[in-house]
């Protein structure tokens, strides 16, 4: 998927995260946690492999995490994306691109 | 993938706890509390501007967390907004086990949201007939269609009332004695009987009326409700209670099936126990008692 515009999802309260997607060359991820030294490492990942699953191949992210489990932090980097291209509303490829 | 056993159509559904799916502190760990279902909520919870954004989150919850025993029940926007459609094929694609229909006026309700249902089953290559649906009434329409609406589907397994919107309709408000729904809960109840399926009641909404609250749930358990909404892990605990058997009735439902069980098998279709005659028709009631009994740690024997 293309980033048309910059679009975000989540929130910054406990177990969650904000994923912020802007238009950018090759994909660079800027991440804050609050548990950085315990998990800095598998956020980084599943943020990766969600972005290539969905073929984002250009895109500047930023993840403020504030303890977000996996399925927490895949979900929000996709709607982020989904909104950036105004497509989060309908005929979401569950169990697809998405899963 | 966590792959959820097929739903049940008629199971213990004492305690129904709605839980915002948009908010991941709350999802993640629903299922220790204990209540029978929980709601995840697509609808009044969610912000019109973060519709997109919890089903994403809805969907990895139902993929990823193991709810357990506990039932995952959603509820959907009403067919006069441009989200259900998209609820629907995301409920279905996660595997819940039903979908609560807002909002429900008539039998054409459910059938519109049926359909769509099997669309998304055939899509996401899920049986067809899985995926369960009940619905809330929450007008004097609704109320009025109960029946249709009850009878609509072979997927219903229950109706539930929501009281906030239906007392505005009334213009009415929460009296403590319960007067002003006591038509709208007894016509309910009636046409969920006739159907045969569930019915439940409202939320209380006010977390400090402990007195108030009770008052309530004890006049659900008398009028025949199977179990009720709840906002509030703690408000689990006294309904559990107050809609578990008595000692008398359990004894009396397992000295039924028990004897129904020999007796069937020497080919006899009545017979008394404790002089009261038995037969067949008995026998769905007193292994509710015994399922309920067995949920409640009252009953720990093998013919449940």
């Amino acid at each position: 998927m293309e980033i048309l515009k910059s679009a975000s999802a989540g929130t910054l309260e406990s177990s969650d995260c904000l994923v912020t997607v802007e238009p950018g060359s090759g994909v660079s991820l800027e991440l804050s946690s609050s548990v950085m030294n315990q998990y800095g490492r598998q956020i980084k990942a599943t943020v990766l492999e969600t972005l290539q699953r969905l073929g984002v191949e250009n895109a500047a992210v930023t993840v403020v995490d504030k303890g977000a489990l996996d399925c927490t932090l895949k979900a929000r980097v996709e709607c982020a994306v989904f909104r950036s291209c105004d497509a989060s509303a309908s005929n979401i490829p569950w169990g697809g691109a998405v899963r | 993938m966590i792959k959820r056993p097929k739903p049940e159509r008629f199971r213990l559904r004492r305690t129904m706890m709605f839980m915002n799916a948009q908010k991941p502190g709350l999802i993640k760990d629903a299922y220790i509390y204990g209540c029978d279902s929980i709601m995840l909520d697509l609808e009044d919870a969610v912000a019109e501007n973060q519709k997109d954004a919890a089903r994403f989150s809805l969907y990895h919850a139902l993929t990823t967390i193991d709810y357990g025993s506990t039932e995952v029940i959603v509820r959907i926007n009403g067919l006069d907004t441009p989200h259900w459609q998209e609820d629907i094929r995301v409920c279905v694609a996660g595997g819940a086990d039903g979908i609560r229909i807002a909002k429900c006026e008539s039998a054409q309700d459910v059938h519109t949201v049926e359909a769509a249902v099997e669309a998304a089953e055939k899509e996401f290559g899920v049986e067809v007939g899985r995926t369960l649906l009940m619905a809330a009434l929450e007008s004097p329409k609704g109320i009025l269609n109960a029946y249709e609406i009850c009878a609509a589907s072979q997927r219903m397994f229950g109706v539930a009332i929501s009281g906030g919107d239906f007392r505005k309709c009334m213009q009415t408000t929460f009296q403590r004695d319960g007067v002003d729904m006591l038509a709208a809960r007894g016509q309910m109840l009636i046409a969920a009987r006739a159907a045969g399926i569930q019915c439940f009641d409202t939320v209380f909404t006010n977390l400090d009326d402990e007195e108030g609250f009770r008052a309530e749930v004890l006049q659900n358990k008398a009028m025949g409700f199977d179990g009720k909404s709840l906002i509030n892990p703690k408000q689990i605990r006294f309904v559990h209670e107050v809609f578990a058997p008595t000692e008398k009735e359990i004894r009396q439902a397992e000295k039924i099936v028990r004897a129904f069980e020999e007796q069937s098998k020497a080919g006899v279709g009545v017979f008394t126990v404790d002089g009261k005659m038995i037969d067949v028709a008995f026998i769905p009631g007193a292994r509710r008692t015994l399922r309920l009994a067995k949920a409640c740690g009252m009953y720990e024997g093998d013919l449940v």
